[in-house]
């Protein structure tokens, strides 16, 4: 049996899907029969063909404990789960369930796991092995903490117990911060434990990737360093392999030293060990161990070739280091690699303005990139493009209008932009040591982006398109045509065109594990621009799926899903299968999935090179997400032949002009809405339409800066925000139940997969909704409507592949909100819940077959007796200053699903996989609703009152229910001083808020701290009744008694359950 | 910087950069895959009268400082790098300095890459770093003994309370003498590789030595015949071109590896335990397996890559040694532990 991960959040995301899908699929070579849990329906690994048993079900003792029942495993896969697996199998071990089923606990054994997490116990084996550690202790209370200060001195820095990502760790300069940081952190640590330590400011953050088996063999797979020192979260830090700044001698004695720690542990699988060392010395201390696979895990993996994961299951399994056979001999091998690799990490603070973007030990990143090259600079500026943060690159022009002191000042408070400014202040001829001072950052690596603004300055002075040495120099270097362009003042054809005119093109280099020193079939390629190509071109005819990037709010691991899915079904088609990604924790970038994997920006400049150089029959741009979809008419320009849905089709329905007239060809309603291309028109527009509005830019990510607008002032504010070169849909906002379907057409005929409901109503991004499939309140003639409707759009879309259509029911009345021809988030989804491999289906279309020809039928797909529910899962812990409160803009991270033959099981089940704390009868729930909500709240709080929970409630709310005879505990607001809402939550008195939104997003207002407080105390919150009525169904079922029985997502599609 | 060429025997070139010393460089061409540690790499004795290509690109991040040294100066023809990067504070100076200070040849921006899987084809070949394109791949010359002019020209003495260790250096480095002084507390004698057995032997050691060292040890006789004198009169240990003197002084062959094993993470098998190590390499011969019969030997390592033997002990002599770097210095220190039989015979 085998633990997953759970729903994406901050600080665990996609590598845990490589990690997992690797274990399984090795599992399965070993001819074992794999049970799998694991509740986040957008993984590979949850695919049914990965596991004879997918077990969709919430990650808890109870529901693991009653699997492993139903199934009788032998053993227990813990450690590939990330530290949610980890956490349960320690809950299981403890609970007594597998010494009472006899089922082993495989690989590292919990003893050593609970040495390696428990900050005490690790602490202890550190005094015995002789290895140092920063001055530390463990607290229960803040009072310890404060004892602690005043022995160890400041700063310190304080780390909650098993918590992920660093959740509530922060830095303590003084007593009064020591105080808050540790009370938040007893909170957050599901122990109630922080670990006090002292902070190695600047210190330089060391982590080496180990793998030991049971005959005590053991290697260090990569040495890795933080560009970023001491202080910022390593999921925050850019990270390179290997190692730059330290010779063989400090190397190897930290590559001694993390041996002694995992052999003193016992570690039998994968182990992460983090050092400090001095700035300038040698002199380390050891941080921390994750006795399992970890993002650091995936990336090492990446960045060498050596699948860790799938190591660490064989030596679970039993098998030594010297059995497990590697690319170049076998796994008792340690990688050497001839390249340079660079970790970015991605924020989302393009879409959270209003965030604390400072970085420090709590991890703030979604996703990350990883660039390839034969040197660092080189590595550093294509991990960089790899970000697709708008811009040219490295050198952002918009920082050249900063002042030195704003520069210094951000530099010295270091945020999500350190990389770019330090970029701009080598340009400015900032000198080496300052900046080093200024930033903690080895001097080495700034002098690698000083060798860089060197040579943008030669580019901007000289004559780049005439200059075929300074040309080959800055594309040996690393620059893009388009950065390069920027620099210049040409454009970026310009810059293209002289450099193909110069021939100077990239090659194709091998990541092979041993630096070319074995002959390898590994079939992962970075370019460069030197002399060998390695990268075979076969005859045989191949076709290239353009990945999605780094993981963000918006474009998630479902679209790794969708594009590994491509991967396969051209394998399956005879056709070889290239793909081109960035993203290390994902499964697109583990070489055995596509017959060419290229670790690339997924840019238009490494798109056409990569078409020019692997020459294959086209591209598939409708599974890589957005990244794949905006790359459509550029690559459609230059002459690329796009396989699927034309890229003249996708324009028609991304633009929202032209798909408005297509709606009106095609008699369609949509709510009434004007495209605008000012602020002057916006407004225009809206007082024509009425309020409420929508405001919708085109080419949008999960919809940022997509905004529900109920007056003038607040459409003046939204107007700054938005980018006016693209045209701007100002839309009628209608109110009603929002429904989407998914399809797959071939210009002939659609395949509706299926079509699903959301539960909170229009003005709540899709993916921050909840949602059930099949739709529970959609009568024969509404869904036969959908159906038509959805045809008629696909057909005169000319989709080949997949289309998402949103829809909104208001009235009676079926209104069109948008149509995305390509794969949606909720393809993995409903391909799992149906039986239905959709993309594997889009593929062939793709290729030219038909769903004729396949044995498909057109209409919708039959729907199925059991229900599924869709929960969306957020981080709102990670992200301080964030508004939880839901809108059009998307907001959450990732998503479970819960399955059952009936709606209320499904929803409870999904509401707990997503982490929900479901109060019990007896608690209490809040309301503090806007006035136009309070007729339905009232009616909510009803019903929350007879199901026994008492209600508290805000002054208006208050009498509204007190109205309606509801006995109620009112607060007053913020302003008005005590009792208010703020305090009762901190006070641990209320075990559920509900909180409609009123207008504006200021944070001084009422509802934001109302809904950031319940994030700090765990309580959930919610912003729509909807939900709030949602969960009340999940915990009338908990309470019904009825059974709570756990099914395989093979006993549903059997319907053997 | 002027253009230069690397020029394989086989004829075939490549373009880079010259850096270092003025003039043109010829020799075998020989490529190590360690990613740290390109000083201790550079003064390593071994590589005497050697082109090294290092397949890792990104070289000189760390200057050249006298502590990483492992011998007086770099022996060492020629350096062939992709990059090399500037170096900064780290109290020596430049790496380019300190190439072009001891006459050593460097050409950079190279296709190392292309270079390293261009040799793995067709095995070490002889070649040279020149100026010009049309620059003629002679062959270079192959000095009889590169030991001789790599080993210390007069005995010295290090100081210890242990066993009485005497070191035939035919290509030292200081990491195994390191290794015997702070490890083991050993009481060393280093000696020129040319002195006698009976030499040796008056200096009444508990145990010898014999270093690595560069070249073919079938060509060096007189340094078999020393070996010879010495097996049976007092425990001796071999690492690398020292293994394999005592291979032959014992009756077994030599032979060449096709690319040789150069680099800091070649794992070997203890064969009486089974274990594996990852030991740091740099050799271009090895014993010949189907010869260690006949000269009495066993196999006590062998290479889990290409399962050559990597270390033997004899059956009835108290004599051993290995092929791989136990010091380490630079590479893993993984396997330090084949000292211990030398150790166990040579204390008390």
């Amino acid at each position: 049996m085998v633990l997953g991960s759970g729903p994406i959040v901050i600080g665990q995301a996609a590598e845990f899907d490589y990690a997992g899908s690797q274990a399984c699929r090795t599992l399965k070579e070993e001819g074992l029969r794999v049970v799998l849990l694991n509740s986040n329906p957008a993984t590979i690994m949850t695919d049914s063909e990965f596991a004879d048993r997918v077990y969709l079900e919430p990650l808890n003792a109870e529901v693991a404990s009653a699997i492993l029942r139903e199934e009788r495993p032998q053993g227990v896969l813990p450690t590939l789960g990330g530290q949610v697996g980890l956490n349960l199998a320690v809950q299981l071990a403890e609970a007594g369930i597998l010494d009472e089923l006899g089922v082993a606990l495989l690989g590292t054994a919990v003893q050593t796991i609970r040495r390696a997490e428990d900050r005490e116990e690790f602490r202890a084996l550190l005094g015995e092995l002789g290895e140092p550690c920063p001055l530390s202790t463990a607290v229960r209370s803040v009072a310890g903490a404060l004892a602690f200060a005043g022995e160890a001195g400041f700063p310190l820095v304080v780390r909650p117990a098993y918590t992920l990502g660093g959740t509530g760790s922060g830095v303590a300069r003084n007593l009064d911060e020591l105080g808050a940081v540790v009370a938040q952190g007893l909170v957050q640590s599901p122990v109630g434990q922080c670990l006090v330590e002292q902070y190695l400011e600047g210190w330089r953050e060391i982590e080496f990737e180990v793998v030991r088996d049971r005959r005590d063999n053991c290697v260090a797979v990569c040495g890795m360093e933080n560009l970023d020192p001491m202080g910022i979260h390593t999921g925050d830090s850019v990270v390179v392999a290997p190692c730059q700044t330290l010779g063989d001698r400090e190397y190897q004695v930290l590559r001694a030293a993390a041996f002694r720690i995992v052999r003193g542990l016992g570690v039998e699988g994968a182990c992460n060990v983090q050092f400090a060392l001095e700035p300038r010395g040698s002199r380390y201390q050891v941080i921390e161990v994750n006795p399992r696979v970890s993002r650091s895990s995936a990336l090492a993996s990446k960045a060498t070739g050596y699948p860790i994961a799938a190591v660490a299951t064989r030596v679970a399994l039993g098998y030594s280091l010297d059995e497990i056979a590697g690319l170049a001999g076998t796994a008792c091998s340690e990688p050497v690699i001839d390249y340079v690799v660079a970790k970015v990490p991605r924020w989302p603070f393009d879409k959270f303005a209003r965030a604390d973007r400072r970085l420090g030990t709590q991890m703030k990143a979604t996703g990350e990139v990883m660039g390839i090259d034969r040197t660092v600079e080189g590595a550093l500026l294509k991990a960089v493009r790899s970000l697709e943060m708008g811009g040219p690159g490295l050198f952002r022009p918009e920082l050249t209008g900063w002042s030195e002191s704003r520069l210094r000042e951000v530099l010295a408070r270091p945020d999500d932009r350190r990389l770019f400014l330090l970029a701009e202040a080598c340009r400015r001829g900032l000198g080496e040591e300052d900046l080093a001072g200024l930033t903690g950052i080895h001097p080495y690596f700034i002098r690698r982006l000083g060798l860089l603004a060197g040579m943008a300055a030669e580019v901007a002075g000289g004559d780049l398109l005439a200059d075929a040495g300074l040309m080959r120099r800055v594309k040996r270097a690393g620059f893009a045509d388009r950065e390069l362009a920027c620099l210049a003042g040409k454009t970026e054809d310009e810059v293209e065109g002289a450099r193909l005119a110069l021939g100077i093109k990239p090659v194709y280099k091998m990541v092979d594990t041993c630096a070319g020193e074995h002959a390898t079939g590994a079939p992962c390629y970075y370019s460069t621009y030197e002399e060998e190509d390695e990268a075979p071109r076969g005859e045989e005819p191949s076709v290239l799926v353009i990945g999605s990037g780094p993981i963000r709010i918006g474009q998630g691991i479902e679209f790794d899903y969708c594009s590994v899915h491509a991967a396969w079904a051209l394998r399956e088609a005879g056709v070889r299968s290239l793909v081109i990604n960035n993203n290390p924790e994902t499964v697109s970038t583990d070489y055995t999935t596509s017959d060419r994997l290229f670790f690339e920006p997924v840019t238009r400049e490494e798109v056409l090179d990569l078409v020019q150089g692997q020459a294959p029959r086209g591209v598939m741009v409708q599974f890589g997400g957005q990244t794949a979809i905006n790359l459509a008419s550029t690559l459609d320009r230059a002459g690329v032949r796009v396989l699927g849905t034309q890229p003249r089709d996708i324009d028609r329905a991304e633009d929202r002009a032209s798909f408005e007239e297509l709606l009106a060809e095609l008699g369609v309603a949509r709510p009434p809405g004007k495209a605008v291309r000012s602020a002057g028109e916006a407004l225009a527009a809206a007082g024509e339409l009425g309020y409420p509005v929508v405001v919708r830019p085109s080419y949008v990510l999960g919809g940022r800066a997509m905004e529900v607008v109920h007056d003038p002032a607040e459409l003046e504010a939204l107007a700054g925000e938005v980018d006016w070169s693209h045209p701007v849909l100002v839309d009628r906002f209608i109110w009603g139940r929002e429904v989407e379907a998914d399809a797959i057409a071939d210009g002939e005929q659609v395949l509706v997969l299926g079509i699903m409901e959301h539960i909170e109503g229009t003005g709540i991004h899709s993916g921050d909704s909840l949602s059930v499939y099949p739709p529970r309140s959609l009568d024969r003639a509404t869904r036969r409507r959908l159906v038509d409707l959805t045809t008629r759009l696909a057909l005169a879309l000319k989709v080949k592949g997949l289309v998402n259509v949103q829809y909104v029911l208001a009235g009676g009345e079926v209104l069109v909100l948008e149509a995305n021809p390509r794969a949606s988030r909720t393809v993995p989804l409903l391909s799992k819940v149906t039986g239905l491999a959709a993309v594997r289906v889009a593929t062939r279309i793709a290729l030219g077959e038909t769903l004729a020809g396949m044995g498909l039928p057109a209409g919708l797909w039959p729907e199925p007796v059991y229900v599924a529910v869709k929960a969306p899962v957020f981080s709102w812990a990670k992200l301080p200053g964030v508004d939880t409160g839901l809108g059009p803009e998307m907001k959450s991270t990732g998503e479970v699903l819960g399955l059952d033959y009936y709606f209320a099981g499904a929803m409870a089940r999904a509401l707990e996989a997503a982490g929900c704390r479901l109060p019990r009868p007896g608690g209490t729930v809040a309301f503090s609703v806007a006035d136009r909500d309070k007729v339905a709240a009232t009616a909510l709080a009803g019903e929350f009152a007879r199901g026994g929970f008492e209600l508290a409630a805000t002054a208006g709310t208050a009498a509204a229910l007190q109205e309606a005879g509801l006995p109620v505990r009112a607060y007053r607001k913020l302003a008005e001083g005590s009792p208010n809402l703020v305090e009762g939550i901190r006070a641990g008195d209320l075990d559920l808020v509900v909180n409609t939104l009123t207008r504006g997003k200021e944070p001084w207002r009422d509802g934001y701290q109302i809904r950031r407080a319940a994030v700090e105390r765990g309580i959930p919150c919610f912003t729509a009744l909807e939900t709030a009525a949602a969960v009340l169904t999940a915990i009338r079922e908990r309470r019904s008694g009825r059974a709570f029985p756990v099914r395989a997502l093979q006993d549903y599609l059997q319907g053997t359950a | 910087m002027a253009t230069g060429w690397l020029v394989l025997e086989d004829g075939t070139r490549f373009e880079g950069r010259l850096f270092g010393a003025t003039g043109g460089a010829r020799g075998e061409v020989v490529c190590n895959t360690g990613v740290t540690g390109y000083q201790e790499v550079l003064t390593d004795p071994v590589f005497c009268g050697q082109i090294v290509v290092l397949s890792y690109p990104v070289i000189g991040n760390l200057g050249a400082s006298p502590e990483n040294c492992e011998s007086a100066r770099p022996h060492l023809r020629g350096l062939v790098v992709r990059q090399l990067s500037e170096p900064r504070d780290n109290g020596g100076g430049s790496l380019e300095r300190f190439l072009s200070g001891h006459g050593v040849v460097g050409l950079e921006e190279v296709d190392t890459r292309a270079l390293v899987r261009h040799i793995r084809e067709t095995g070490c070949l002889r070649g040279s770093i020149t100026w010009s394109p049309e620059g003629a791949a002679e062959a270079a010359e192959e000095s009889a003994d590169w030991v001789d002019q790599v080993t210390t020209r007069r005995p010295y003495r290090i100081y210890g309370d242990g066993p009485r260790v005497v070191v035939l250096d035919c290509g030292l480095r200081n990491g195994m003498l390191k290794t015997l002084t702070d490890r083991y507390d050993c009481d060393l004698t280093v000696v020129p590789a040319q002195t006698a057995a009976a030499d040796i032997m008056d200096f009444r050691p508990d145990g010898v030595l014999l270093s690595s060292g560069p070249g073919d040890a079938g060509r060096l006789g007189h340094l078999v015949g020393t070996v010879q004198d010495l097996l049976g009169r007092v425990p001796v240990f071999g690492i690398g071109l020292g293994h394999h003197l005592l291979g032959l002084a014992l009756g077994a062959g030599t032979g060449r590896l096709k690319f040789g094993h150069r680099g800091l993470n070649h794992p070997v098998r203890e064969v009486a335990s089974g274990r594996v190590f990852i030991t740091a390499q740099n050799h271009g011969y090895v014993l010949e397996e189907n010869s260690l019969g006949k000269a009495g030997l066993e196999i006590t390592f062998r290479s889990l890559s290409d399962g050559t033997v990597e270390g033997t002990r004899h059956r009835d002599l108290p004599v051993s040694g290995v092929d791989f770097h136990p010091q380490a210095r630079p590479g893993p220190e993984d396997a330090v532990k084949a000292f211990e039989p030398f150790w166990n015979l040579i204390h008390r």
